[in-house]
């Protein structure tokens, strides 16, 4: 052919149609963008209305614990959106690996670090159940996980009645754990040195005697930070993050370009699984107890913090740390209420308001960032 | 341009593919040169999805011999058929919309760099690759990392063709590319098709639009009810009679007569 070379060398003038891409699109294609917006108000909304107590540092670790516990879940929850399914099993989750960890820990006697790792590995075990039944069967996970949902939750009552010979509490579990090394870890504060510095030299508020009035950060808050930044990094700069994009976008086209959608969503339901069990861990430890009631209705709270933090409920959409955030706003509207004259039960209004207003938000965030029309 | 001689990229001889008691595959014979394009033509029903499946590894054929470059073959996966140089673009599976433009074009092959465990995407190099290949095509990707959902049509097709052709591809299966574009789109991803010819690759073109085909087609087989209709070049045959041998002519020519025109 004699137009064998007749490739266009020169690139195509751009298309007149096209606007250049602004800061502002640019920004709003960022699936966190409502969530930083919402946490913006919502922190504009108690600066003016609450008691200025709730932005020392007292008051920021108190709504940052509960946030951090949340966020937690609500990561792993945000992983497995984008990858194209739900948890609804997290909450159940949570209770059941308490009674795994109170079991091994208290009723058998092992030491912490066992306990801590055979309910990671548990948890991960039943995550990838949940996983495969979703795979195998291409039922939704939406009424699998639902199924597990009232299946762990059921398994942890008589369980716990089975370990406490008739309770439905199982106490004891600051007595077994001890002075284990890996404590530290797991429960209480960090930094309490850097604090105490800090009080010494009078950057932070201190009590009369000269002891801050924070000694440290919760260490939860530390795991909360830690894995918002790790699920981040690999969402949006490793290989897996690419394919759990690809898998939640479009399993067909995904598995016709070799992404392993199978191993990718069954690692995702492990992940989410594993971060139930260590909120399970953290919030025993620090009670020393553990009861059926643990992360009750916590699924719903953290697939909200989800879907605020920019997550589609149709997959291939969102952000770790949109989920961060939206956590973070959940920590703020629940501790925060305290710090006012509101009434603590406009805290469910506010939840039920705040997923209406994200998914709406989110809906149209997608068209522009796809240019549907 | 192509040697009737060489040795093809592709030949089958005889598949033949049942599903229980349905012969979707009785007996297809065909073979791809480098440097042509063989459109596969036939009705709905004809046996193309069924040929392609086969032929990209999706199914395995019931009985048939099956080379690539002269060498038996049997593929057990996708993945088999791609990593022997058969890459499969299909109408509506190829780009995720909502994943950005680098993203897509390397899905399932990222660049990596760094040490494990903090091995990750090389995110700078697959955007400037990805821009560089979109330029080369006649795309003007301000931001490789917009979503493919904002692309048009046609710009999707060709971005899949040129993720198959960087990666290496010597056939290219192409499954109705162009059923779902207007005549612009049309037009681009056809000159695109012959580029990529061009440059020696065998390209497969599927599909049921005859004017489509003789545009960019050296030969021409048509598909019937799981069988071929035979294998025609380009000066062999013409236009009409093309038309005529794919939709069972006489019907056909008796609707055109009917309804005063061509169809």
């Amino acid at each position: 052919m004699s137009d064998a070379d007749a490739v266009p060398a020169t690139p195509a003038p751009p298309d007149e149609r096209l606007k250049q891409t602004t800061l502002m699109t640019r920004l709003l294609r960022r699936p966190e963008l409502g969530a930083l917006a919402g946490l913006v108000l919502v922190t504009a909304f108690f600066m003016a209305v609450a008691n200025p107590a709730m932005f020392t540092l007292a008051g920021i670790m108190n709504f940052m614990a509960p946030a951090a516990q949340l966020g937690i879940l609500a990561i792993g929850a945000a992983l497995l959106m984008v990858g194209g399914e739900f948890d609804l099993s997290v909450g159940s989750m949570v209770a059941f690996a308490g009674l795994a960890f109170g079991t091994v820990l208290v009723t058998w006697d092992m030491p912490l670090v066992v306990a801590i790792v055979a309910t990671l590995v548990f948890a991960g075990g039943i995550g990838a159940m949940n996983g495969q039944i979703v795979l195998r069967t291409g039922l939704p996970s939406f009424i699998v996980t639902l199924a597990f949902l009232f299946i762990l939750r059921g398994l942890t009552l008589v369980g716990l009645k089975w370990a406490t010979d008739g309770a439905t509490q199982l106490r004891g579990v600051k007595e077994a754990a001890g002075d284990s090394p890996i404590l530290e870890l797991f429960s209480g504060e960090a930094f309490e040195g850097l604090f105490a510095m800090l009080a010494a030299n009078g950057w932070i508020d201190t009590f009369r005697n000269g002891t801050p009035k924070v000694t440290g950060m919760p260490v939860e808050i530390l795991w909360f930070a830690g894995i918002a930044l790790v699920a981040t990094w690999v969402l949006l700069r490793t290989k897996f993050g690419n394919w759990i994009f690809a898998a939640g976008g479009d399993a067909n086209a995904a598995r016709n370009s070799g992404v392993p959608v199978r191993r990718v969503k069954t690692i995702l339901f492990m992940a989410t699984a594993m971060c139930a069990a260590l909120v399970a861990i953290l919030t025993v430890l620090d009670a020393g107890s553990t009861d059926a009631r643990r992360g009750f209705q916590k699924e719903f709270e953290a697939i909200i913090a989800a879907v605020i933090g920019g997550c589609l409920l149709t997959g291939g959409y969102g952000s770790a740390i949109g989920a961060f955030l939206g956590a973070i706003i959940f920590g703020m509207v629940l501790i925060g209420l305290t710090y006012t004259n509101i009434d603590q039960d406009w805290y469910l209004v506010f939840l039920g308001g705040m997923l209406l207003l994200a998914v709406l938000f989110n809906n149209f965030i997608r068209k522009r960032a796809t240019g549907e029309r | 341009m192509t040697d009737p001689n060489s040795t093809p990229l592709i030949e089958v001889r005889d598949l033949v593919k049942h599903f229980g008691s349905v012969i979707a595959l009785g007996g297809v014979s065909m073979k791809v040169h480098p440097g042509e394009v063989l459109c596969l033509l036939g009705d709905n029903g004809a046996g193309k999805s069924t040929l392609i499946k086969t032929l990209s590894g999706v199914h395995a054929p019931t009985s048939g011999s099956f080379h690539v470059e002269g060498r038996p073959v049997s593929f057990q996966s996708p993945r088999a058929a791609l990593d022997a140089g058969i890459a499969t673009v299909y109408q509506d599976l190829a780009m995720i919309p909502l994943m950005s433009i680098t993203r897509n074009f390397f899905m399932g092959r990222e660049p990596l760099k760094g040490f494990a465990p903090f091995r990750h995407m090389d995110m700078a190099h697959a955007d400037t690759v990805t821009r560089e290949e979109m330029r080369r095509i006649g795309i003007d990707v301000r931001d490789p990392q917009q979503a493919v959902g904002t692309l048009s049509g046609g710009e999707r097709q060709c971005v899949a063709i040129a993720r198959a052709v960087y990666f290496g591809a010597k056939v290219l299966i192409l499954d109705e590319p162009t059923s779902a574009l207007g005549v612009a789109q049309t037009s681009m991803v056809l000159k695109y098709i012959n580029q990529v010819r061009t440059k020696g690759l065998g390209v497969i073109f599927i599909t049921h639009n005859v004017r489509h085909a003789f545009a960019v087609g050296n030969r021409f087989t048509v598909l019937n009810r799981g069988k071929t209709l035979g294998t025609h070049t380009k000066d062999e045959i013409d236009i009409d009679a093309l038309q005529n041998l794919m939709a069972g002519g006489k019907e056909l020519q008796d609707l055109g007569a009917e309804l005063g025109g061509t169809v």
